[in-house]
């Protein structure tokens, strides 16, 4: 009776959680002086209002879904990988990296775009290497550790685009040269998607779901992350399961940063990773956990950034209104956890 | 070189400082009271807009800093009541915060963009003080708001090192326990410093919208980043509000040398010198902490005795440590 | 000034930690409070000085009941409490240690204060410089100057918690001529102690606690017989008394020294043969702790030691060494360190077989961990998360836990939250392991227990560790003084 009675509780808690943040977000356009109806409908339309726009939500979904998954494991180990943009935007520079020296080869492009790939798992995952031997070893905390090695990344990414692999002419900040459309992921007509990437994205949840949940491994980086102690006393290796924890929520992020580039910018762009690493830190604080939620979290909070893109151009707002959105909802489910927490005690 | 070029490069050294002395001086209270502000970052850039908001509707500098300051004080006491009250994770909701209130100062600050507003009045120099060779142009001829900056950092020393309530801000952040048998309300005093550290951080905001980098500029405003910069000289500080101000300076003026020894280095590209501060950053937290480190002891503990305590006394004195209950909620058991 | 005790109680959630405890403290006396780890001793001091407040019950002091929520109320009406672990500020000065808390002006005078410390700090003999750093002190030290400042405050009641532990012989005697000093001034003191040697000298009267409740008193002169049975009087059955060892050594210890920044145990040698069981007593912090994690690879020892596990040199090695020849450590804190909350039972024996392929076997998982619940009569399911079981299953699972075949068990009190029936399974279990070969090394503050199961015992008294015992010829009575330090 105590079981589901504190479920149901939960359930209570973890929806006034979005009412809350809904009511915030919806005092901040009053204060705008906006009309929160319409904002809404704005973002609504902008997400779904037309196959264009929802294959734009898709293609966003993609990189911010591997970006999560990687933070899951990360989170299942006790780390809290800020790091993981930068690791997106190295994995973004490796990509390109490989593109470039195998442009002219004579390889099929489907083993480039293979090698490509993989080599951007490497950049993510040698980026996450560095922030977890700057804490194993040196103690840096992950979070300072991550966010220095983010700023280099970004620094690093302009350098390229500027100086060594700028167009020819001069660098701007549109980025790279593009790479032809030989070496893109084959795309969808018409619109910017492309099924492999999605597909890429759904075989990476699903293998993060078994690993997390199936796998002796999983099980291990739970153990870690709950009582480094007592899993020390059954055997585990505790230091090397969060190095490899480190590094497979990097290669994850290095994959996100190479979709971006084969999927959808098709070059190095200075901001290729385009908040996602931050955005999938959110995601994973929301989902407890569990990796299946992932996706439709995930899908949200594509949504919203998609849609909210229309708030400029049709209401003059900016678009930051779905980081105020995403945020809020955040912020009050761990609020509200607390209170659950103090409510229960109480009993 | 042109010795009053260096003299106006210094003076404008101290200037840029200014809003970094600020935020750091109030982090340095927070984190010493034993809470971790993550949000400083979001914080500031909310608190830049809305001072320049502000300012810009009511007319009035003063309550444009008013409102900021309130603005971050707000912010900080969101993490204190989730923290001490609510038990949750200081750095989860510091770091949601430091996102949100970034988007909410875009978002909110939108319909300000580009306008100008007003500003703070312009430098003057202080009687007899500015005409010391040297030191007089380079501390003594500048806006008002660096003379506060001087004010505040003799008050911090004060306050630190000289009063009772200095102790008891140590002892809060050091044992709370130990502060609780002295008869010390732990809790409500973090809040308060939380409150305050907050206010202090707002306050930098606006120096930079309504001074050095004038108007409200979203996204290209050059503020985001600033706020780890805050967190990471409180790091390098030692929670010492004197370290804290003079790694500050350090920091402006390592921007500044990078900014004039540029074009005298073209074959470094310019983005390597705006990055600099964050290798700087890890290089130094590297430095505090690797004392800290299992296989250091692992390794010391190999070693004869000597050697053991003489490399011990080396780790400690160039080590930092954060006030021991930082992070941790206090409850009496 | 007299105080007086009436009907505390006192829980932590569901733990009765004070059972209506009735006590008189009288001006000008030493009165001291002995009994076993978890009697309810600290508790009950910690209410009286105002660190927590008891759910009933009254404090009285000079005939008129008062409150006490605060420490800060405490020493207003002159109650102040040196804790075990003095409570002070380690990174700041002596002085400011001192001065901190006292109210006065914005601006504290340290000269005057400084004055007035080192006036007070010569009354009672002790040499403390107010400018030294009190993380450079030795405990000794840092009581002295929390008793400086509890005097400065105006204390009339001074509570000692533990003060002996981890002190110098010559401290301890300054200790105790200041105590005696302050006596003769007209302060009360309560000592809390476990040391009955000290006890005995020092206290006109001694209250008893066991188990939550005051179990007796008595003066002076003491009969140390009496008070050992009173602190340790349990009723127990227990199993059948049966011995496995052979001749074949499973450890080696060989002038084993372990530093620790409270203890200095030296020159220990030691050999245990399979199926042996090594009882370790003692009460807490006197050791053993300290050595059973060095047995175990988890707490590397200093100068000239060796310990050797089936003939194998595993001194220096880390825990993972010591797992594979078969050595396996079950800790005292179940929650912190033992078992992983957040996760279920089933979990927990997963991880705790040896798993061969990558893939979850949840059937099997599950088929083993029935078995282990039926094996140890746990109450919970394979989906029960383990934070959710009581402390007695909680047990019940680290014991089962224990992998087969094993060379050697050290476990910190195997029986600690439960029943007689459960204590009796789990040792029946255990000796099911000796009959096997393999030896149990375990730490207990039940004498009863050390005295049934083990073959040997060693004592521990401050870092000092008494030669093995023979658990056969040994006593209620000869245990329990030498746990006070009595022989050593």
């Amino acid at each position: 009776m105590l079981k589901s009675n504190s479920r149901f509780f939960g359930l209570v808690f973890q929806i006034s959680a979005v009412l809350l943040a809904l009511v915030f977000t919806t005092i901040v356009l009053l204060i705008t002086q906006a009309q929160p109806f319409e904002a809404y409908k704005n973002i609504i339309l902008g997400s779904f209002g037309s196959v264009t726009n929802i294959s734009n939500v898709v293609v966003a979904w993609v990189p911010l879904l591997l970006a999560s998954t990687g933070v899951l494991i990360a989170f299942s180990a006790g780390l809290w990988n800020i790091g993981v943009e930068g690791q997106i935007t190295l994995g973004a520079v490796f990509t390109t990296w490989v593109l470039r020296l195998l442009l002219d080869s004579s390889l099929p492009p489907g083993l480039i775009l293979a090698l490509a790939i993989l080599a951007g798992m490497l950049g993510g995952a040698l980026w996450a290497v560095f922030a977890g031997a700057l804490k194993t070893y040196g103690g840096v905390n992950e979070i300072f550790g991550g966010l220095g090695l983010n700023f280099v990344a970004t620094a690093l990414t302009i350098w390229l685009i500027f100086g060594p692999w700028k167009r020819p002419g001069i660098g701007s900040m549109s980025g790279t040269e593009p790479f032809p459309d030989t070496l893109w992921l084959p795309m969808v007509p018409e619109l910017r998607m492309s099924w492999w990437s999605l597909g890429i994205g759904l075989v990476v949840l699903v293998f993060v779901y078994i690993l997390l949940s199936n796998t002796y491994y999983g099980l291990k980086f739970k153990a870690v992350g709950k009582n480094r102690t007592a899993s020390e006393l059954f055997g585990i290796p505790t230091g090397n399961y969060l190095m490899a924890a480190f590094m497979l929520c990097g290669a994850l992020g290095g994959l996100a940063g190479a979709m971006q580039v084969v999927g959808v910018y098709h070059r190095l762009i200075p901001s290729i990773s385009s908040g996602y690493g931050y955005l999938g830190l959110m995601v994973a604080m929301l989902v407890n956990y569990q990796a299946l939620w992932v996706a439709p979290v995930a899908f949200f909070f594509a949504a919203l950034n998609i849609g909210s893109i229309q708030l400029p151009i049709v209401l003059k707002l900016d678009s930051a209104l779905s980081g105020v959105l995403q945020g809020a909802l955040v912020l009050f489910f761990i609020m509200m956890e607390g209170v659950r927490r103090r409510f229960t005690k109480g009993k | 070189m042109d010795t009053n070029l260096i003299l106006t490069g210094l003076a404008g050294v101290i200037a840029a400082a200014t809003p970094i002395v600020f935020a750091t001086i109030g982090e340095t209270f927070t984190e010493k009271a034993g809470v971790i502000n993550l949000s400083v970052n979001g914080t500031i850039l909310l608190s830049a807009m809305a001072g320049f908001v502000v300012s810009l509707t009511t007319q009035s500098i003063i309550l444009g800093f008013l409102m900021s300051a309130l603005v971050g004080a707000l912010v900080a006491m969101v993490i204190a009541f989730s923290s001490i009250t609510l038990k949750q994770s200081q750095v989860a909701v510091g770091f949601v915060l430091t996102l949100m209130c970034r988007d909410l100062s875009y978002f909110l600050g939108n319909p300000y963009m580009g306008q100008s507003g007003p500003r703070i009045p312009p430098a003057f120099p202080i009687p007899v003080l500015s005409q010391i060779p040297i030191l007089g142009p380079i501390f003594f001829n500048h806006e008002i708001l660096v003379y506060l900056s001087y004010i505040l950092i003799i008050v911090s020393y004060v306050w630190f090192y000289k009063t009772r309530e200095g102790l008891v801000l140590t002892g809060i952040g050091e044992r709370p326990a130990a502060a609780y048998v002295r008869g010390t309300n732990v809790n409500l005093r973090r809040y308060l410093y939380t409150f305050l550290g907050g206010a202090l951080v707002g306050v930098s905001g606006p120096m930079y919208s309504l001074a050095y980098k004038a108007g409200w500029k979203g996204t290209i405003s050059g503020l985001d980043g600033i706020g780890w910069i805050v967190l990471a000289i409180v790091i390098f500080g030692g929670w010492n509000p004197l370290r804290a101000v003079a790694g500050a300076y350090l920091f402006a003026l390592l921007q500044w040398l990078g900014l004039v020894l540029q074009p005298n280095l073209p074959n470094i590209p310019s983005q390597v010198l705006q990055v600099a501060p964050f290798p700087l950053m890890i290089l130094t937290l590297l430095l505090v902490n690797i004392g800290n480190a299992e296989w250091v002891d692992r390794v010391l503990a190999g070693m004869p005795e000597g050697e053991r305590r003489f490399f011990s006394r080396l780790l400690r004195s160039i080590k930092t440590s954060p006030p021991a209950a930082l992070g941790t909620p206090f409850e009496n058991q | 000034m007299n105080i007086e005790l009436r009907n505390i109680h006192k829980w932590f959630g569901s733990v009765h930690a004070n059972i209506g405890i009735n006590m008189t403290i009288s001006s000008g006396t030493i009165q001291g409070i002995v009994g076993e780890n978890g009697a309810g001793k600290s508790t009950l001091m910690k209410v009286l000085s105002g660190y927590i407040q008891a759910e009933e019950g009254e404090i009285i002091l000079d005939g008129k009941s008062i409150k006490i929520k605060t420490p800060a109320d405490a020493i207003h009406y002159g109650i102040g409490m040196l804790h075990q672990d003095p409570l002070d500020f380690p990174p700041m000065k002596v002085i400011d240690n001192f001065l901190l808390g006292n109210s006065g002006g914005i601006f504290p005078n340290r000269k005057t204060v400084g004055a007035q410390f080192s006036e007070l700090a010569k009354q009672f003999d002790f040499s403390i410089n107010p400018d030294d750093y009190v993380d450079s002190l030795t405990v000794g030290e840092r009581q002295q100057l929390e008793i400086l400042r509890l005097l400065w405050l105006g204390a009339r009641v001074l509570i000692l918690d533990e003060p002996t532990t981890g002190i110098s012989a010559q401290q301890k005697d300054k200790l105790f001529d200041t105590l005696k000093k302050l006596t003769d001034k007209g302060i009360s003191i309560i000592f809390v102690s476990h040391k009955l040697e000290e006890i005995e000298s020092l206290c006109q009267r001694v209250s008893v606690l066991r188990a939550g409740k005051l179990v007796g008193e008595a003066v002076q002169p003491y009969n140390t017989d009496d008070l050992v049975r009173l602190m340790f009087e349990k009723e127990m059955k227990l199993g059948e008394r049966k011995c496995f060892g052979n001749n074949e050594a499973v450890l080696k210890v060989v002038e084993l020294e372990i530093e620790d920044y409270r203890l200095h145990i030296k020159g220990v040698n030691l050999e245990i043969n399979k199926g042996e069981v090594i009882g370790l007593a003692g009460m807490e912090g006197s050791g053993q702790r300290l050595f059973l994690n060095v047995l175990g690879g988890l707490i590397r020892p200093v100068g000239h030691s060796k310990v050797t596990i089936n003939n194998q040199n595993l001194t220096h090695k880390a825990y993972i060494n010591y797992m594979r020849e078969g050595v396996s450590y079950v800790p005292a804190d179940r929650m912190e360190e033992g078992l992983i909350p957040g996760l279920t039972l089933t979990e927990h024996f997963i991880l705790a077989e040896d798993n061969k392929g990558i893939m979850i076997n949840h059937e099997k998982a599950i088929a083993v961990t029935n078995e282990r619940i039926r094996d140890f009569n746990i109450r919970g399911k394979p989906e029960s998360h383990v934070e959710e079981l009581s402390g007695g299953n909680q047990q019940r699972a680290l014991l089962a836990l224990l992998r087969t075949h094993l060379s050697l068990v050290l476990v910190e009190h195997p029986t600690r939250g439960l029943d007689i029936e459960s204590a009796m399974y789990i040792w029946g279990k255990l000796k099911e392991r000796c009959e096997a070969g393999t030896s149990i090394i375990f730490t207990s503050s039940d004498l009863e227990e050390i005295l049934q199961y083990s073959d040997r015992i060693l004592v521990f008294f401050g870092g000092k560790v008494s030669n093995p015992l023979n658990a056969k010829d040994t006593t209620v009575d000869q245990l329990g003084q030498l746990i006070g330090g009595k022989g050593f």
